[in-house]
């Protein structure tokens, strides 16, 4: 059953108990993220501290498949150096584009390797990538207002 | 039984649909319960826009040979009949892209009336005139007017909703006033299923002079419509939701207005006589309808028209209720489901709305997805009144004439497995 490798168990258990969930201070950033196609959104805090991500913070309202995703950025992100934050942010958008055809490489990806079979569903992507971009745009404007730029 | 009340013969009728006969997601049948998005199309429209392409294929209204008058011909007939079908004359009927096209031409138009001179008074506003529209419209039916209000200094107001998914016309005459400019709301929702009553609310904008524009997107193809019967100025509706392609929609509007209202889009084919410096305009609906027009879309709307009314809009009507009665029988018996709308069939069409208790509704379509059932979620493009019913989106399934009690047995099936799956039942 093609539903079974969409709803990874992985991907139900974030859900059902989500990993660092609620808005936290103190914070360098700010992102709201909103799927205009079905109104989900996300609101995201970063805190950088010397080159690394300290804090990952959200709340928001969505699918099984958006908050799940969001639950594993946290994961993978926090604690680390901002530099590995990025490719890890890098490997889930392509593997989220890729139709299901990217093969994962779990050693970066870790519990994100479950969204593989998300790929091969187009409409959910946007879903599966929301709390994400909602990091990186957080990332990018902590590191705009932090830098001489 | 009388022809009129008799069912429908659903098998007979999706043979004429080819695409119901595929299968999806691993060989299972498909149950398209999607057309309130968009309906599929019989053997005979397509046939239609190819006989055309095929045999008539020019430019209408110009050009002197043999082609170009068919195809005008072929134009104008389908117009004719399109306008018959919804109880108007055939000069009353614009062809546009879309039906937001058509409530953009009518917005538009009334802007550019505020600036043009005493002929277009009736359709000037600026600062202290109001616009009135509803909580439970379609963005295509919101926005417009959130934008002309902006362009001319007009006020928005609009009509609220109550928690059971009717228009609130309890502060009618307060909302709709002497400062009413344009009052513009839906047939029938395309979330809720919701007629509105267009007779008090036509009523009452006659009082205060109020021009009404009515989106008849949800109610043209489903059930008996006739724009002179309802009395309203303005209607819009789209071909691709009533068997027809994509592409067109028209736009309604009572002939005196049209004659007296200024263009939208200028250009070629709907000007009388140019000029360097000024031009001056052709009657309706040639008037705004600027450009090369959908010509082979017309055409096969014209099929759609005849198909629909070969069938008999009536007992597509009563074949629907039969389904969206069996619906919401069906939904309330599976416990954590609250409908968005009307719960009974009293006057309402066939789109039913709802969310399972702890279960998204993109989570909800896609496990139906997996059992062959299409269905829309999200907020249906009307998402000020999904805020006001409390709900961040929903799933919606409606119901046309090729759909049978068994596409219901299977979407309330899926709806089952739904909580099943996702280990809420």
């Amino acid at each position: 059953m093609q539903l079974q490798q969409m709803y990874q168990e992985i991907i139900l258990d974030h859900y059902k108990n989500p990993h660092g969930r609620g808005l936290r201070d103190p914070f360098d950033t700010e992102s709201f993220q909103v799927n205009p196609t079905c109104g989900d959104e996300v609101t995201l805090r970063v805190r950088l501290d010397g080159g690394v991500v300290a804090d990952v913070s959200y709340d928001g309202q969505g699918c099984s498949i958006s908050q799940a995703s969001t639950s594993v950025l946290t994961d993978l992100v926090v604690g680390r150096p901002l530099a590995e934050a990025m490719v890890k942010f890098d490997a889930f958008h392509e593997l989220m584009h890729g139709r299901g055809k990217v093969e994962p490489d779990e050693d970066v990806l870790e519990d994100g390797i479950a969204f593989a079979g998300v790929a091969k569903y187009p409409a959910r992507v946007k879903c599966a990538l929301l709390g994400w971009m909602a990091f990186k745009d957080a990332v990018t404007r902590a590191r705009g207002e932090g830098g001489p730029a | 039984m009388t022809a009129v009340t008799a069912p429908l013969d659903v098998d007979a009728l999706r043979a004429d649909f080819p695409i119901l006969g595929r299968t999806v997601r691993d060989g299972k049948p498909l149950v398209y319960l999607d057309s309130g998005a968009t309906a599929q199309h019989p053997s005979q429209v397509i046939e239609a826009e190819r006989a055309f392409l095929t045999e008539h294929n020019a430019a209408v209204h110009r050009g002197a040979h043999q082609l170009a008058e068919e195809a005008t011909d072929a134009y104008e007939s389908a117009r004719a009949r399109i306008a018959a079908f919804i109880g108007a004359t055939p000069g009353e009927v614009v062809f546009t892209k879309n039906a937001t096209e058509g409530i953009n031409l009518v917005a538009y138009a009334m802007g550019n009336a505020s600036t043009a001179g005493p002929e277009a008074a009736r359709f000037a506003l600026g600062p202290g005139d109001e616009i009135v529209t509803t909580e439970m419209e379609h963005h295509a039916n919101l926005v417009p007017w959130q934008q002309l209000a902006q362009r001319t200094g007009a006020t928005l107001r609009w009509l609220g909703v109550t928690d059971d998914g009717r228009l609130d016309l309890s502060t009618l005459d307060e909302v709709v006033n002497p400062r009413t400019k344009v009052l513009a709301f839906t047939h029938q929702s395309n979330v809720l299923g919701t007629v509105n009553p267009v007779e008090p609310l036509v009523a009452r904008a006659r009082e205060v002079g109020a021009l009404v524009v009515l989106d008849a997107c949800q109610s043209v193809p489903h059930s008996v419509v006739d724009f002179h019967a309802l009395g309203v100025d303005f209607a819009v509706f789209s071909a691709h939701k009533m068997l027809g392609p994509y592409g067109l929609g028209v736009l309604y509007g009572r002939q005196e207005l049209l004659a007296a209202m200024p263009p939208f889009l200028t250009g070629g084919s709907m000007i009388e006589m140019v000029e360097m410096a000024r031009s001056t305009f052709a009657p309706p609906p040639q008037r705004f309808e600027a450009g090369t027009p959908m010509t082979s879309q017309a055409v096969a709307l014209g099929a759609a028209v005849d198909y629909l009314s070969a069938v008999g809009m009536d007992r597509i009507a009563a074949h629907e209720h039969l389904l969206t009665v069996a619906a919401l029988d069906g939904l309330a018996e599976i416990p954590g489901i609250r409908v968005i709308g009307p719960v009974d069939g009293h006057a309402r069409g066939g789109a039913v709305s709802f969310v399972v208790d702890g279960i998204h509704p993109h989570d909800v379509g896609q496990v139906l997805d997996d059992q062959g059932v299409a269905v829309r979620v999200g907020h249906h493009c009307a998402w000020p009144l999904h805020r006001r019913l409390g709900v961040p989106a929903s799933v919606r399934a409606s119901f046309y004439l090729y759909n049978d009690l068994r596409d219901v047995d299977t979407f309330l099936a899926g709806v089952r497995e739904t909580r099943r799956f996702f280990g809420v039942a």
